[in-house]
Parts: structure tokens; C-alpha cells; sequence
């Protein structure tokens, strides 16, 4: 089957997925975006590479902080950034996804970031722009439901490779809401492909999908097993609205359970690294000396975001 | 073509830079044929600054048509720009593409006093209005051919011809 993400080149068109994404693709994203990293500490915090290109930032969904990381990112590489509040003009009017794609292409975009709270519709507008014969405009998924969220994956690989070099021999535990977590959908995807000696999921019955273990994945539903000895934890944030779902008891019962601490923080390696998708709920799923003591690397992973994000924006407009 | 002694061109280079250099002058090396130049230029002056390294691909302008595909090398100056002499160092000056994009990329540094360029070679055929300072060798070659400065086992620099892809 064709890869959609990339072109008859086998070069990288669209970023939709960490999915099925090949391994040199993925580690030149990241060598890339090192170099992106060292321009974000100069006095001029800006390259000329996407001058005179048009980003459309198209948020089907609110996400304030995802959109500003990718509108400092294009704005980092000189694109004109166009932020679209679709969710209350062209859709409250009735307009069709593709109808709105279709004026966006026709006032010149070059880059669509998108996100849109229905799996897939990333993929139905790269589909939808391949049929038109438009190969020159690109699409980032920038968060589909609980579908994928690969920009993020892709920093998470980014801070794992900054702080352990090497995914030989890592194990690593995703803790939390996995069933509705399009982020650990994505940094599993990666961790797989980039070779992870272990991948375990922990958390609640309630919020871990089923058959997680045919992905290659390691279920934990007790915290302090799946901690032992690992060297990278990735927290999730519980969302509230999971509390009014009847998925889980309270907030408190929750933080009792998989709330990080430093106690339960002390059962990983001593050099393990505490990573957050953002933002964080504090004493839900995780205690305030965890989330600002030494091993926390939340706030880097913040930095790294955008040299990745400029990244993939960078190399797909090349391609 | 036999190919010349890259090191004995570097000490060639080294000697025509000598007199121009001023204590606050640094060297910064365009990867990676520049900066092993300037990394060997760096030891024969006893330069105690150290050099600075650049990589051009966010300023290439020929990214619309290549992309971003070769592997990128984050850029490292290690000092301020702001008022410092700089020698810029190549391995091959050609068209002048490279040389432009580097200097548009240190602007964004800061504002250099001055920016010399040192080459170990110049194939000639401009296409911008740049020339080199300092060059030990002047060469014309065919256009289809691409001059490349490698290192051998020993570390030894070393020129070799290959095919040009882009041509």
C-alpha cells in the first residue's frame, strides 16, 4: 500500500502520522531539528528558509498552546503564518472540510497545519490535495481525536534521544489515559520504530485500550511494577471531562492510585527523566516535586517542540 | 587531473593569511571542507580563538528546488560576532552561492567588522559578485565534475573528481 505521508520519492509530503513512518525519515527530522534548536539561541531567532511561503494554522479545535508552537515555528523559518478559527466561521456556517481547504488553496497556501477533533481528517485533506494534483501543498497533523499527534511524538523522541542518546536498551512507561491519548498513540509508534528495548502502558483498566499487548507493549495496571527500573516515564494528563464519564472514581482516588510522587518516582532508575505532554494537571497525575524537581524534563521538551516543529515544516516544504 | 597536496595547500593559505591577521581575528569554517581548512589553519597560525562553524542549508537558495535532505550540522560560533575581523573558509569557492548564503547567515550573528574569504581552491565560473582574499590554487574544471575534499584513514586531507549531481 502507498505510504499517504510520503511522495513517489519516497520523500516526506505530509506529516500525519508517526506511524508507519521510516526510521531515517524520523532520525533526520531530529538531526534536523537540532540544528533549528541552536538558531532559537540567537540574537536573530529566525532563517530564511520558508520566505514568502504561506502556513495556514487550521484549528478545528481549540488549542491555543499547540497553535502558538507552530506559528513561533513558521514564524522561525520566515513563513507568513494565518491563524483560522474555523470552529466559529466557515463550519458554524455549514461549510464542508474540503469546501474550506479548497478556498484555502485558492488564496495560495503552501502548509496546512490541522487540527481537527475526528480521526482522520488530516489524512482526508492530504488524500484530497494528492486527487487535486496539488503536490506542493503539505499537510502536519497537528492532533486528529485519538488518532495520532505526531509533531508531539516526534519532541518526545527528540527529549528521550537529548537525554539517553540511545533507544537500545530503554525502557520506557507511558502512565494514564492511553485509550483517549492520541500523544501515546504517537509516541508508541515511534518508540517502535526507533527500537525501544520496552514499552510498558500503565493505568487503570478504564483507560487503557484493548489488545495494547498486540502492539508489543508491556500492561502494567499497578504503578509500582511498571516503574521498576525504567528509564524514561511519560505522564499523561487526565482530562476532567474522564471524571464525568464514569471512567474513574475521583481525582483523588486517581492520584492516590498513578499519581507520580517522588516515592513512587524512587522505584525507576535514578537517572530516569519525567516527561509531560503539557499541560499538567498538579496533584492529579502528578505531584508539584516531581513536575519541578531534577529529574522533570517537562519545560525542555517545550524548546525542543518548536526546532522539531521547525523541522518538519522545513523539510516538508523542500519536498 | 593529478590532484595537489591539500595539506601543502593548507600551509600555502596559512602563509598568505599571516600577515592580515589581527589578534581579535577568528576563522569560521563552512561545513565540512571549510572547517577542516580552518581547524588546520587554526593550528599552523597557533590561533588560541577558537573557530566558529557554519551550515548554510537554512540559507541555501536552492532550497525551493533540493529541499532539506542532506544531513544538517548545527552551526557553532562560540563567540560574538558583534565588531570581529572574520575569515570566512571554504574548501572549493565556485559559483559564490555558498559563500553568499554563509555571509547572510553570520549577519544574523551580528555585525562583523569585516568578513575575508580564504579558499584552498577556486574552480573560477562565478555566478555572484564575490571573490576570493586568500587562494593557494586557481583551477578550471568541467562543470560535470566535482571537486571534493576528503579525509583520508590517517586524517590527511585529500582532493578527489566525482560526478556531479546537480549538474
Amino acid at each position: 500500500m502507498r505510504n499517504p505521508q510520503l511522495n513517489a520519492n519516497g520523500e516526506l509530503t505530509h506529516l500525519l502520522s508517526t506511524e508507519g513512518l521510516p526510521r531515517e525519515v524520523i532520525n533526520h527530522i531530529l538531526d534536523t531539528a537540532s540544528s533549528f534548536l541552536k538558531v532559537s539561541h540567537r540574537d536573530v531567532k529566525k532563517v530564511p528558509l520558508l520566505r514568502g511561503k504561506s502556513v495556514f494554522n487550521v484549528f478545528f479545535e481549540n488549542s491555543t498552546r499547540t497553535r502558538t508552537t507552530f506559528e513561533i515555528a513558521a514564524k522561525r523559518l520566515s513563513a507568513d503564518v494565518i491563524n483560522l478559527d474555523v470552529t466559529r466561521s466557515s463550519t458554524a456556517k455549514g461549510e464542508t472540510l474540503l469546501d474550506t481547504v479548497d478556498n484555502l488553496v485558492a488564496m495560495h497556501a503552501d502548509m496546512f497545519v490541522v487540527r481537527h477533533a475526528a480521526s482522520g481528517a488530516p489524512h482526508l485533506i492530504a488524500d484530497h490535495l494528492r486527487r487535486l494534483g496539488r503536490n506542493d501543498v503539505h499537510v502536519v497533523n497537528a492532533g486528529d481525536g485519538r488518532h495520532a499527534h505526531p509533531t508531539q511524538g516526534l519532541l518526545d523522541m527528540y527529549t528521550i534521544r537529548h537525554y539517553k542518546q540511545d533507544f537500545n536498551n530503554l525502557v520506557v512507561a507511558i502512565v494514564g489515559d492511553i485509550l483517549h491519548s492520541r500523544v501515546a498513540r504517537s509516541d508508541i509508534h515511534a518508540l517502535t520504530t526507533l527500537g525501544a528495548a520496552e514499552v510498558r502502558a500503565i493505568g487503570p483498566q478504564t483507560l487503557l485500550p484493548t489488545a495494547m499487548d498486540k502492539m508489543g507493549l508491556r500492561v502494567c495496571h499497578d504503578l509500582r511494577t511498571g516503574l521498576r527500573d525504567c528509564d524514561v516515564v511519560i505522564m499523561l494528563r487526565l482530562q476532567n471531562e474522564r471524571m464525568n464519564g464514569a471512567l474513574l472514581p475521583s481525582a483523588r482516588e486517581y492520584f492516590h492510585c498513578y499519581g507520580l510522587t517522588p516515592a513512587m518516582l524512587a522505584l525507576a532508575k535514578p537517572d530516569a527523566i519525567v516527561m509531560h505532554p503539557g499541560p499538567m494537571n498538579r496533584g492529579v497525575e502528578i505531584d508539584s516535586d516531581v513536575a519541578d524537581g531534577p529529574q522533570a524534563v517537562i519545560l525542555p521538551q517545550v524548546t525542543f517542540g518548536i526546532a522539531v516543529r521547525m523541522a518538519v515544516m522545513g523539510i516538508l516544504a523542500g519536498n | 587531473m593529478t590532484s595537489p597536496d591539500a595539506e601543502a595547500q593548507c600551509a600555502q593559505l596559512a602563509e598568505l593569511i599571516r600577515p592580515r591577521l589581527r589578534p581579535d581575528t577568528v576563522l569560521v569554517g563552512i561545513h565540512s571542507g571549510g572547517a577542516w581548512v580552518a581547524r588546520r589553519l587554526r593550528e599552523i597560525l597557533e590561533l588560541r580563538n577558537e573557530i566558529g562553524l557554519i551550515d548554510v542549508s537554512f540559507y541555501r537558495d536552492d532550497y525551493g528546488a533540493r529541499g532539506l535532505h542532506a544531513r544538517v550540522r548545527p552551526s557553532s560560533i562560540p563567540f560574538d560576532v558583534e565588531g570581529r575581523p572574520l575569515i570566512l573558509v571554504d574548501d572549493v569557492l565556485y559559483t559564490g552561492r555558498t559563500t553568499r548564503a554563509a555571509i547572510n547567515e553570520l549577519f544574523d550573528y551580528g555585525r562583523p567588522a569585516s568578513i575575508q574569504l580564504a579558499v584552498l581552491a577556486d574552480r573560477g565560473r562565478r555566478q555572484l559578485p564575490i571573490c576570493a582574499d586568500f587562494c593557494p590554487w586557481k583551477v578550471d574544471l568541467d562543470p560535470a565534475l566535482e571537486l571534493v575534499l576528503s579525509t583520508d584513514a590517517s586524517g590527511r586531507l585529500q582532493w578527489s573528481l566525482a560526478e556531479n549531481a546537480h549538474a
